[in-house]
């Protein structure tokens, strides 16, 4: 148990180690750097200006507004985009398997979790997250704020963090099982991310509970937006669901703790 | 907590077993699953200091054991200690102080240039800097690194790689170094470097090598002693010469005659080839060549003598022949 401590108390750190390194290799090709930074910016963008388009046609969304619509998709952006910059590389992890490097990086004094994420870290992926700052920031400004909300403001930006984190790790263990399954773990990341950019009383019931109680996405805009708006539920959940996604995050992290270790003791019992 | 008792070694391998269940499909949807034993009943012990070849043919479970040495695989059965410590529960730790060199992959990183590769290792390594200095300059000089620095790996050539692999492998001091092939693929000035300096690591540091080779001459350039595998098991345990006399290996002594003759025929050798004025004989390799070279020279005609040393690969041949 204390041992388990030391390791993750020094985790940050060796990931830090690690990051720096790929940041100022990244650095030594400074153009390169500015324009894949700013041509992912500007990719995210034309998501978020596709749907002012079309609301600009339809006037609202379901009774949303622009810059509430603006709002959940930032908060669900900022999440993701987070949760892409710090351990997006875990995806990889079937090449490594393939292509041996995992047993290179089980041989080395640090975690496996943190070199899988830290590998090939790339500042460029800020693009993404500066966008969604963007966008929530030109929702937030119509939001009449209370302490209240700050507070669940914060959960939530915590929160969908935390969530997209333990997708991101959780759905990539099955690479352990099948080294090519990556697109089967982005259908539930980008995937997620992409649903609630919308506001989900678009979708049937089925779908919203399933975006709650299954894959709980839901938590990292929808439930907390709907309370920084002063909206009930559509489909008549609770209002305090607003202050639940830090908590969805911690249980979601500790299931995709499981799965990483499960897979681990996977790989390194069966030698593949 | 984990105690070193005074009688373990290093490496302390015993009865160790590895099982993997092999899933095959026997048509249609039906599969049916075997288990085959990769490592059995293998025991051995290694001790500080050292230098070991393990060699074996393809298959016969050289990586597998290696896998369980470091502690990527965890085995199914019997006991395992590397510096008192079991490599499959105590990994990382176990990583502080063993350096592993996979011969066919790299284990530094790809896209960075040597010289940050090797920094980053003296961070995660936790490295003291003076210490991390010493060893740098020291391994850069010795293999021969300087003009590398600031390539990417990917850019490496093949033995370049290699020689960047062996000094990341060894900047954080390792009391073991596991060299699994590290001599595939490389031209023979490369080969003859390497090995020399591994004797060198070995004499003046004490590391404790461990190295699985295809290459036999690696095996007679460097180590006293030699484990052969096969089928799992280890099939022969000990040194150079023994492995010699227990294949019955044989040395060859060339006779060239002025005229062709029949047969030579002295005490101790007998002709095993014949072609023109050109003959063979072998005689055993633990015998002394010169009172047959005398008896050959005195009783004829000889234009010219040479000897042909035992082909190891035959012994070894032999070996897992039998």
């Amino acid at each position: 148990m204390a041992d388990a401590l030391t390791t993750i108390r020094r985790a940050p750190r060796q990931y830090a180690q690690i990051s720096r390194l790929w940041i100022r290799s990244s650095l030594s090709y400074r153009t390169s750097f500015a324009i894949m930074t700013i041509s992912s910016m500007l990719l995210t963008f034309t998501d978020f200006v596709g749907l002012y388009l079309m609301l600009r046609l339809i006037g609202n969304l379901d009774g949303f507004e622009l810059w509430e619509i603006a709002l959940l998709y930032g908060a669900s952006g900022i999440g993701i985009g987070v949760a892409d910059l710090l351990i997006g590389s875990v995806e990889q992890i079937g090449r490594h398997i393939r292509m041996g490097t995992l047993d290179a990086m089980m041989v080395r004094p640090v975690p496996l979790l943190v070199q899988v994420c830290a590998d090939q870290f790339a500042l460029r992926r800020l693009g993404r997250i500066t966008q969604a700052v963007v966008v929530f920031a030109y929702g937030a400004a119509h939001v009449d704020w209370t302490p209240s909300r700050l507070v669940v403001a914060a959960l939530m930006v915590l929160g969908a963090c935390g969530i997209f984190f333990a997708l991101f790790v959780g759905f990539s263990c099955i690479q352990f099982w099948t080294h090519d399954a990556s697109e089967f773990a982005n259908a539930f990341t980008y995937g997620g991310n992409t649903m609630t950019q919308y506001p989900l009383s678009i979708f049937p019931g089925e779908v919203v509970k399933s975006l709650t109680f299954v894959v709980p996405v839901a938590f990292t805009n929808w439930y907390s937006c709907l309370y920084l708006i002063g909206r009930d539920d559509p489909f008549g959940l609770p209002a305090w669901f607003a202050y639940l996604p830090p908590f969805v995050a911690v249980v979601l992290i500790a299931l995709a703790g499981l799965a990483w270790r499960t897979g681990v003791r996977r790989y390194t019992s069966t030698g593949s | 907590m984990v105690s070193t008792s005074s009688t373990e070694k290093l490496i302390d391998v015993r009865d160790l077993e590895r099982t993997f269940v092999v899933r095959k499909r026997s048509g249609g949807l039906r599969r049916t699953t075997t288990e085959v034993r990769a490592v059995h009943d293998l025991s051995f012990g290694i001790e500080a200091g050292e230098m070991v070849g393990y060699i074996g043919p393809n298959g016969a479970g050289k990586s597998t054991t290696i896998k369980m040495l470091t502690g990527i695989l965890v085995p199914t059965g019997g006991h395992l200690r590397v510096a008192g410590l079991e490599p499959s529960k105590h990994r990382t730790d176990l990583a502080r102080r063993i350096g592993v060199v996979f011969g066919q992959r790299t284990t530094l990183w790809w896209d960075l240039p040597l010289r940050d590769s090797f920094d980053l290792l003296q961070k995660i390594y936790g490295i003291d800097p003076a210490r991390y200095r010493e060893n740098l300059e020291e391994y850069v000089a010795l293999l021969d690194l300087h003009d590398l620095m600031d390539t990417p790996v990917r850019q490496l050539s093949l033995g370049q790689r290699m020689r960047g692999d062996i000094t990341a492998a060894l900047l954080h001091d390792p009391e073991v170094l596991y060299l699994d092939e590290p001599t595939i693929g490389l031209d023979v000035i490369s080969k003859g470097r390497l090995r020399e300096f591994l004797r060198a690591l070995n004499q003046t540091r004490g590391t404790t090598i461990l190295l699985t080779t295809h290459d036999l001459q690696d095996i007679e350039a460097l180590c006293r002693r030699v484990i052969v595998i096969d089928h799992g098991t280890s099939v022969f345990d000990g040194t150079l010469p023994d492995l010699h006399v227990r294949g019955g290996s044989t040395r060859t002594l060339v006779v060239d005659l002025i005229d062709e003759g029949p047969p030579i025929e002295v005490a101790g050798a007998t002709v095993r080839r014949l072609d023109g004025p050109r003959q063979w004989l072998s005689f055993p390799s633990d015998a002394s060549a010169a009172p047959i070279v005398a008896a050959v020279a005195s009783a004829y005609d000889v234009a010219d003598l040479s000897i042909q040393e035992p082909d190891i690969e035959d012994v070894i041949r032999d070996l897992y022949l039998g």
